[in-house]
């Protein structure tokens, strides 16, 4: 059947939701619910981290096309199935995802208060959107976990969230769902063109040239909200804000992912005339992401909105990577979402270590931190340096493999959108001076705890993979270097033949 | 073998000292740590010295893969020639005396010390990863680890704003420099295919034409790389224009500023052009720039140090000014001198600060020269080993800065070209002002009468031996470096010692020029150094009222030395400012306005929409009726009117 034996994708996409179920039936009084909810929670995703262990184990880097392989018919008159399946670039963010879950999970143990059974549910439920979007090969499949995602998400802010989170939510709700109506009537006419809606066949099946401008800008209207690429971004500042921690944490973490994913997966393959056609634009806006947003987040007085803008910007490096179309620009864009998606994730998580706290995001409430916290401060400063890009750690291997990518395509594009070097460095020292150095004046914070061992427990294996990823980056990136390499060459020969084509014509 | 157990013991060191510090306590911390260094400090120099005597051969150490990226490859590789194996030696010995000095400079910190050593090992071992670096990347890695750990160094004491702000602008200015390098660094992938030193140096002749467009026009591939590169180690070494980071790096602790001026981190800027001479030989304005740039350096940052009242900060620009000297040599061709020069200064810029250290630690952490005076008989030891180290910075026979600053000089006068006279002029009359604003420091510091009040004055001591120690070492170093190493590294020997470590072009022969430079030239800087000193001599000590006299009557001149030529004020008033303001601007015009106006405006139009759509459901019966009776006459009048 696949490499694994067994339908390993269907059962850590589905088993979540047992966990769910489970939570579900338990009975008892508020604290009884709360701890077996919190408990199971935690046992469910680690279960899932384990046996998505096995995908690492048995997924054959040389393979550049879907792997373990699940195919249900569904309608079967229409094309349409349930199907699923892997690749090189797809099952890094399944990994990311059941990573990140129970994570979540441990970050919320003390700070949700209440409704914690209906919270770990929505976390779970969330997880099974998150990785069945990833391995879905089926359009209609994908589109249906794709927009699920959206629900629990808007839960998790508008429920658990600060004071402004209906706003929050709703913008995010909005923004993203009207991104997502345009990508489905692309969905739709794509499946009127081929007849059906298996991801492998429409990788497969060349779409008319004039129609694919059309097709790129639905999906465009779609990613780029997700990703989210500048002018679209807004709704992310405002969603972090709001949302808990755990929130931010996946929000950051895996949903940013879906916008670049979609692009590796859709745009660029299915669509390279029109990709190679919207390159420009794409560069344009993402160096005015990663300049704009860079300055902005100079500016913040909130630490989690700053984290946001910083993560507009890193995105920003995520797109043009992408667009480059070459090997070294794409399997930097890899690297660099899934550097993002630790190491914000991470940033996230420190800043909800004061706000457990302290209660505030306030940036000038703090200062002088290192002297009470010198393990929070050290953590602080290692996922600092990683989002600064500082070799050695995971920022650094996708931030400059884009740069060698965008310098094969233009020199201005190399240079700008590396800025991020430069005011990278500005705003998130600027930060760490502000929270950890300087004299502790502030009478509330003198006695401030240092990290718990729960805390130790959540950063440490952030901490080293992130360590890991930027010294031997190669036991992630040979995961993708196969698909990679031929993404890249089959959309170098799409786009010789179409412009043959127009020259023989 | 021995080579990588030398680059790996300072993080060995680091690691320990660092995570476990608070476990093991701070001497057990500080003891590994030195254990660690001296470890690489024998190593270092032995490593060095079978690759010399020819016991072993040059090649490289291979660690482990690092990134792969389709044809983008790129391994962990400790490089094992003359020009990276004389660095290690001498980092390694440098900084494990800076080690055991820090001891005694530290013993009565407020904060544990086991942080303070765990950062010195970890910026050992990041210039070590640098120098011994096989590609561009790895170097990097090195490169950006250097530019971490001054940051950390400089805001060492975490609870000073001016130390925070310090470690925070060095960061920054070296980051724009890393940006021009990262550039670089990627277009000679996009040219040769490879970053490995092995791959590229020998691929030179065949990509000698090839050519690069930006900023509209046409220029050789080596031209902008060169160019690129260069602007990294601008950066790094502090050059004019991305100079101002150095000098306020000094609010790190006196061993760090040590480690910075000498061993680690300036010197990677100077390193890398020699390293990366096999192409530089081939790019001539780059060269030019580099030269240019230099001397401008030199002489610019020369005239500042004659102003400064802390003690530190004259030696800080000296640094400076310094590295420009190397630049210079670099930019002629004469890598060899440059890297000479980079050894002897290494030996008397950590003797001095060190020393300055010792001067601070003996006046109760007072740096203002103007309230010191009279010192010399109070803490002899220090002062005779400040007076080493400033003969040899001044370039006195038989001093260690004798031999390579005049090589220097005599270099870019034997080159024959234009930009060679430019730097010839700017370096000869720097080494008149360097002699002149050592002597200020020595006769402000040491000699005339005490201008300390009687507290600090009851209190000022001899430092411990664990200070004086390493001073001695260094200034042995200061005294024999220079006519130890001479016949080495330029002299009649330097081929078989460089063993094609550093390349020099067919049609390069300055190094041979050397010896037949003309006597007036070669005398010049002796001659200047010493009317120099005879100046501080007679302002100073003969006529102390004088300096003060003119400051008064070229108030100008005075205030725009003292105050740095206003960079800083220029930079923060075209660049800092404007940034923030426009940060502003674009969060909450751009985004909160603008951006956002757009979905929020859209949802108060619905908003309102439906409010407006509300009031058309009166409820009246009568109102329905006749809105449908309309209804009926107008389709019933467009299907008569259609039919």
């Amino acid at each position: 059947m696949n490499a694994a034996g067994f339908p390993i994708l269907s059962l850590i996409t589905w088993l979540p939701l047992v966990g769910c179920l489970i939570i579900m039936s338990v009975r008892g009084d508020e604290a009884t619910v709360a701890s077996n909810a919190r408990w199971t929670a935690l046992w469910t995703s680690l279960i899932v981290l384990v046996l998505s262990f096995v995908l690492w184990v048995k997924f054959d880097p040389g393979e550049p096309g879907f792997q373990f392989i699940e195919e249900i018919p569904w309608l079967p008159e229409y094309g349409v199935g349930y199907k699923m399946g892997v690749d090189g670039i797809s099952v890094m963010f399944v990994l990311l995802s059941t990573l990140l879950t129970p994570i979540c999970v441990l970050a919320s143990w003390d700070s949700i208060t209440r409704f914690v059974r209906e919270y770990m549910m929505t976390f779970l439920l969330l997880e099974t959107m998150m990785v069945g979007m990833f391995s879905a090969l089926d359009f209609v499949v994908f589109y249906v976990f794709f927009e699920g995602v959206l629900i629990p998400m808007f839960v998790i802010i508008g429920v658990w969230g600060g004071p402004r989170r209906v706003y929050s939510a709703f913008k995010f709700f909005l923004y993203t769902f009207t991104g997502s109506v345009l990508m489905l009537l692309a969905l739709l006419a794509m499946w009127f063109q081929a007849g059906t809606t298996d991801i492998p066949t429409l990788l497969r099946t060349p779409m008319p040239v004039g129609m694919q401008n059309w097709l790129f800008l639905a999906f465009f209207a779609s990613f780029a909200v997700k990703v989210p690429m500048w002018p679209v971004h807004t709704w992310l500042p405002d969603a972090h804000v709001e949302a808990p921690t755990a929130g931010s944490v996946i929000l950051a973490g895996v949903l940013l992912k879906m916008g670049g994913y979609g692009f590796l997966r859709f745009s660029v393959p299915m669509l390279p005339q029109a990709s190679a056609h919207f390159a420009p634009l794409i560069y344009t806006l993402s160096v005015v992401a990663v300049i704009y947003t860079s300055l902005v987040a100079l500016a913040q007085e909130d630490m989690k909105k700053l984290i946001a803008y910083s993560s507009v910007a890193h995105m920003g490096v995520v797109t043009i990577g992408i667009f480059t179309f070459n090997v070294q620009g794409i399997q930097g864009a890899m690297f660099q979402m899934l550097s993002h998606g630790i190491v914000s994730a991470a940033l996230f998580l420190v800043v909800g270590v004061v706000y457990d706290r302290m209660h505030t995001r306030e940036i000038a409430r703090y200062g002088g931190l290192a002297d009470r916290m010198p393990l929070y401060a050290l953590t602080f400063m290692i996922f600092t340096l990683a989002s600064c890009g500082l070799p050695g750690t995971s920022g650094f291997v996708g931030e400059f493999l884009v740069i060698v990518g965008a310098l094969q395509v233009n020199f201005w594009l190399a240079l700008l959108g590396a800025m991020g070097m430069i005011l990278g460095v500005a705003y998130m020292l600027y930060l760490y001076r502000r929270v950890i150095f300087g004299r502790l004046t502030k009478p509330d914070l003198l006695s401030i705890l240092d990290l718990s061992p729960r805390e130790i427990a959540v950063f440490v294996p952030l901490i080293l993979i992130t360590l890991w990823m930027g010294i031997a980056p190669t036991s992630f990136s040979s995961f993708w270097d196969a698909s990679v390499a031929s993404m890249v060459q089959q959309h170098a020969a799409a786009v010789t033949s179409a412009a043959k084509l127009a020259e023989a014509r | 073998m021995i080579y990588a157990v030398a680059v790996f013991a300072p993080l060995f060191g680091s690691l320990v000292s660092g995570l476990l510090g608070r476990a093991i306590g701070d001497r057990a911390a500080e003891a590994v740590s030195i254990l660690c260094m001296l470890v690489a400090a024998v190593l270092g120099p032995l490593a060095c010295f079978q690759l010399v005597s020819g016991e072993a051969d040059a090649g490289s150490v291979y660690l482990a893969n690092w990134i792969e990226a389709g044809r983008f490859h790129v391994t962990w590789q400790l490089r094992y020639d003359t020009l990276s194996a004389a660095m290690v030696a001498m980092v390694t010995f440098v900084s494990m005396l800076i080690h055991v000095y820090s001891i005694g400079y530290m013993a009565h910190d407020a904060y544990p010390h086991y942080r303070f050593f765990s950062y010195l090992s970890l910026f050992t071992f990041s210039m070590l990863m640098l120098v011994t670096a096989d590609n561009l990347l790895q170097l990097f890695f090195g490169w950006e680890g250097v530019g971490l750990c001054s940051y950390l160094l400089i805001g060492y004491w975490y609870d000073r704003p001016s130390a925070n702000a310090a470690a925070i602008k060095a960061f920054i200015v070296n980051r724009i420099g890393d940006l021009a390098f990262a550039v670089g660094v990627a277009l000679v992938f996009f040219k040769f295919g490879s970053i490995e030193f092995s791959t590229i140096f020998p691929a030179i002749p065949q990509h000698q034409a090839d050519t690069y467009s930006v900023l509209g026009g046409t220029f050789p591939a080596f031209e902008v790389i060169g160019v690129l590169l260069f602007i990294g180690a601008m950066g790094k070494s502090a050059q004019i224009g991305l100079h101002v980071w150095l000098p306020d790096a000094m609010e790190g602790p006196t061993p760090v500023s040590a480690l910075i001026h000498a061993a680690t981190m300036v010197t990677a800027g100077v390193f890398l052009v020699a390293r990366m001479s096999p192409l530089y030989e081939f790019a001539p304005f780059a060269l030019g720039m580099v030269t240019f740039i230099g001397a401008t350096t030199a002489l610019f940052a020369a005239t500042i140090g004659c102003a400064q009242n802390d003690i530190k900060r004259v030696i800080a620009y000296s640094t400076c000014s310094q590295l420009g000297y190397m630049f210079t040599a670099a930019g002629v061709g004469a890598f060899q001198v440059s890297i000479f020069h980079l050894m002897t200064h290494a030996f008397f810029k950590a003797l001095l600060f060190l020393s300055a250290g010792s001067v601070i630690h003996a006046m109760s952490d007072e740096q203002d020269m103007r309230k010191m005076g009279g010192l010399g008989r109070m803490i002899p030891w220090t002062c005779t080993v400040m007076w080493i180290g400033s003969l040899a910075l001044s370039g006195i026979p038989p001093f260690a800065g004798y031999y390579s600053k005049d090589a220097i000089i005599a270099a870019s006068f034997a080159s024959g070209t234009g930009i060679g006279m430019y730097g010839f002029v700017c370096t000869v009359l720097a080494a008149f002002l360097t002699a002149f604003y050592s002597w200020r420091l020595l006769i402000m510091t040491f000699h005339g009468k005490p201008r300390a009040d009687h507290h600090v004055l009851e209190h000022v001591h001899e430092s411990p031996w664990v200070m004086i120690g390493p001073l001695l070492v260094l200034a042995l170093g200061a005294l024999i470096a220079g006519k130890l190493l001479d016949p080495w590294f330029i002299g009649e020997d330097w081929q078989a010692f460089w063993n094609g470590s550093i390349f020099n072009a067919p049609n390069n022969h300055v190094l041979a020029a050397l010896e037949s430079v003309p006597p007036w030239a070669e005398l010049a800087p002796l001659v200047m150094g010493l009317a120099g000193i005879a100046l501080a001599y007679l302002m100073y000590m003969v006529f102390p009222l004088l300096p003060m006299r003119l400051a008064t009557q070229f108030r100008g001149i005075y205030l725009f030395l003292l105050n740095k030529w206003y960079f800083d004020e220029l930079y923060d008033a075209i660049f800092v400012r404007p940034a923030i303001r426009l940060a502003r601007t674009l969060w909450q015009t751009g985004d909160a306005t603008l951006i956002d106006g757009v979905p929020n405006g859209l949802a108060e139009l619905t908003v309102d929409g439906s409010r407006q759509a509300v009031k058309i459901q009166t409820g009246s019966l009568a109102v329905y009726a006749f809105v449908m009776l309309i209804g009926v006459v107008l389709l019933v009048g467009i299907f008569l009117v259609s039919r």
